[in-house]
């Protein structure tokens, strides 16, 4: 009688998708004023469709699923440095992300360990991590970009700083909670302190950290769109910034979907990682 | 009105006609001049032989009076001869058109606006390939990150606004580095638009409470914006708000009602026109008629260390710009800077900016071929102007060694290297006249002038 659930959300979810279009096609049909009545033709020939026949600045679904399908055509084009295809700018965002991201794991996972070990470590670097973690990443880029000397690498370096915190406070969370027994198990056998780290507090401390990470990725996704608006060259962040710059909303209604679709693949694989790490209690 | 001219004016001129006396008035005269460099400027041999003598004449000649002088005495054929046998005028420009560039490779860093334009048009119409040099003409977000980019050497040279320079090489507001302006890239062909809900509005002494962008604190047109209302009795700081907006931005704050209007470059002017948001109030050349706007800026190593990749840069500008300053080459320019790797903006847009035939928000089209123009020369004058409005409005404090960092940013660099190297110089100071909103304004005399203004910051 009833379908399983997720068939039934899932119907629900195209319900909803499809009254969203609905509604969004009929609000641009009837957006924008009306089609300004006897303007000299010669005129008209110098101005945009907008004022000429009242079409809303708005593009409508058919609008977007037109240019969507374009760019999905073609995704690799590369007609100069400023003009390159879809596929390429995500491709260079992500490399960043990945490249930043990957730094951010091998200082803030080792460092996190160290500091869940050591009550004074612990301690000591408090102050620092909770002054520079609410630090806006974007608010390091001038100053990265006066230090470092190379915008690409600053870039990088934003989407490292922004990453590191949550998997650095996870991290040091995860290993300080494990349980004392386990531990104490472990140094009874007279297991090494490297061991016992790596054998039975990693493993215990996973899910945790996996946890930070999945926080810092989606971080470091919605970072590195907006350093790329202000850094410009390459990257998804730039494609937005080009077409804003020729107020073209069309292309940046692509843009934000494909922005959405790659962060949530992010996000599924980090709980795809997280749900193989978790152990029952 | 000439009757009443005062006659101990030395800016002024009481005679009619113009300064040779062939033509009937100063207007046909520069038309007429500016006709025959265009015509030279078409060949390319010419061109840089043009460039060359400009240099060698200059050189000889520091007083353009002297050398005026001279040339009526003996005869411009028998100077020509006396001076080419003296000097080897056709091997110097031959050495100007040939020199093989150190680095082949360069990166040139531009903001999306029409003030780009030869930097931008030399790139695919291979002004740039011509002179040996395989250049990447890099699309840049805002001028905080072109100078930064500039600054880091990421871009080999950059397009910046022609204050900007002059800042850097001062240190203000950023980290002082000596800077150099090699050409102007266009001057006039900024506007003033506004919200078309300020139809009415047409007075500026009704605009008490507006919101105003303009591209950048130090920008041309911040200094004009101000100069503007500043004549009409607004004070820019207390009466209205003032704020740095990159061009991109200033169309979409205008239609969602966060400004009230924006001196700011084409194609945004356009823009907001064509997407029926704004109106096109007056343009910039109704302020200063032939003020410069952006310019062609690199640092001064890059112009000591690598003098022939920068001359073949330079040419490559020279080259777009001469082809620019046609008005019959604009549709095609405007057509080959329109893609999304350059301009990214309608062709419509473009050409009514580079043709000067536009409609203008209000219903009517326009016409002014002179809405811009592209003129590489970098008048020092330009320079002590925009310094003396630096001064005026707070942006630098203390004494002005207004002649001397003229000298440095706009000048010397070519006079010293390129000189010795291969003979290209800008014109020397003091034939430019420079008007702004029907007052004259004396390079030599930059404090006066400061002082002469009822609203001012110092």
């Amino acid at each position: 009688m009833t379908l399983p659930l997720n068939i039934r959300a899932f119907v629900l979810s195209l319900a909803i998708f499809a009254v969203f279009l609905m509604a969004w096609h009929v609000a641009t049909q009837s957006g924008g004023g009306a089609p300004a009545a006897n303007i000299d033709p010669e005129y008209a020939k110098l101005m945009g469709q907008q004022v000429t026949q009242g079409k809303s600045a708005m593009p409508g679904p058919l609008d977007v699923g037109k240019t969507i399908w374009g760019h999905l055509k073609d995704p690799f084009y590369d007609k100069g440095p400023n003009d390159k295809g879809l596929g390429i700018q995500l491709a260079y965002s992500l490399g960043r992300v990945l490249l930043g991201y990957a730094l951010a794991v091998l200082v803030a996972v080792p460092l996190g360990f160290l500091i869940g070990l050591s009550p004074l470590i612990s301690k000591a670097l408090d102050p620092f991590i909770q002054v520079l973690k609410p630090i806006s990443p974007l608010a390091w880029m001038p100053l990265a970009l006066y230090t470092i000397k190379d915008s690409s690498i600053s870039a990088i370096f934003v989407i490292f700083i922004c990453s590191v915190w949550p998997m650095l406070l996870n991290t040091s969370f995860g290993v300080s909670a494990v349980r004392r027994e386990w531990v104490n198990v472990a140094r009874t056998l007279e297991v090494g302190p490297m061991k016992r780290a790596l054998t039975v507090i990693l493993p215990a401390a996973a899910p945790t950290i996996l946890t930070g990470m999945r926080i810092s990725i989606g971080i470091a996704w919605l970072v590195i769109v907006a350093a790329e608006m202000l850094v410009g060259g390459t990257g998804i962040g730039y494609f937005v910034w080009n077409e804003w710059n020729n107020l073209s909303i069309t292309n940046v209604i692509v843009a934000i979907t494909v922005i959405g679709l790659m962060g949530m693949i992010l996000d599924q694989t980090l709980a795809r990682l997280q749900r193989a790490v978790t152990y029952p209690d | 009105m000439s009757l009443f001219k005062n006659a101990f004016d030395a800016t002024r001129r009481i005679v009619r006609g113009c300064t040779c006396g062939q033509h009937d008035s100063q207007d046909a005269h520069e038309r007429a001049l500016r006709a025959e460099s265009v015509e030279a400027a078409q060949h390319e041999e010419t061109r840089y032989g043009r460039i060359v003598e400009n240099a060698v004449m200059r050189a000889l000649f520091p007083r353009d009076a002297q050398r005026r002088l001279f040339l009526q005495q003996v005869g411009a054929s028998t100077a020509m001869a006396a001076i080419s046998s003296l000097l080897p005028i056709a091997a110097a420009t031959e050495a100007f058109a040939q020199a093989v560039p150190e680095k082949k490779d360069l990166k040139v860093g531009f903001i999306p606006i029409t003030c780009a334009t030869p930097i931008i048009m030399a790139h695919p119409m291979g002004f740039y390939s011509k002179h040996g040099l395989n250049v990447e003409v890099i699309k840049t977000a805002g001028w905080a990150v072109i100078r930064d980019k500039t600054l880091n050497k990421e871009y080999d040279a950059a397009h910046m606004l022609s204050p900007m320079p002059l800042a850097i090489t001062m240190g203000v507001g950023s980290t002082a580095t000596p800077y150099t302006i090699p050409a102007i890239e266009n001057i006039n062909g900024q506007a003033i638009t506004l919200s078309v809900k300020h139809k009415d509005k047409r007075d500026p002494k009704s605009w008490k409470g507006f919101k105003f962008a303009v591209p950048f604190d130090y920008s041309m047109h911040n200094y004009l914006l101000r100069y503007y209302l500043a004549e009409h009795g607004i004070d820019p700081d207390t009466d209205v708000q003032i704020r740095a907006v990159p061009p991109p931005e200033m169309v979409a704050n205008l239609r969602a009602d966060n400004i009230d209007g924006f001196l700011g470059p084409d194609p945004m002017n356009q823009r907001a026109v064509f997407d029926g948001v704004g109106f096109i109030h007056i343009l910039s050349k109704q302020i200063w008629d032939g003020h410069p706007c952006c310019a062609f800026a690199a640092s001064r190593e890059f112009v000591t260390q690598t003098p022939n990749s920068y001359a073949a840069l330079l040419k490559g500008i020279i080259d777009a710009t001469a082809f620019a300053s046609n008005p019959d080459n604009r549709k095609q320019i405007a057509e080959a800077i329109a893609p999304a790797n350059y301009i990214n903006q309608p062709v419509t847009v473009l050409e009514q900016i580079l043709t000067g035939t536009y409609a203008d928000g209000l219903g009517s089209v326009q016409r002014d071929p002179k809405r811009i123009d592209f003129d590489p020369f970098p008048w020092d004058g330009f320079a002590v102007w925009i310094l003396t409005q630096m001064k005026r409005w707070g942006q630098i404090k203390g004494d002005v060694d207004y002649a001397g960092i003229a000298k440095q940013v706009f000048l010397e660099t070519d006079t010293t290297k390129l000189m010795k190297e291969a003979g290209l110089t800008p014109p020397t100071p003091g034939s430019k006249t420079i008007v702004v909103m029907g007052k004259s304004f004396d390079a030599s005399k930059p404090e006066d002038y400061v002082k002469s203004f009822a609203i001012k910051r110092t």
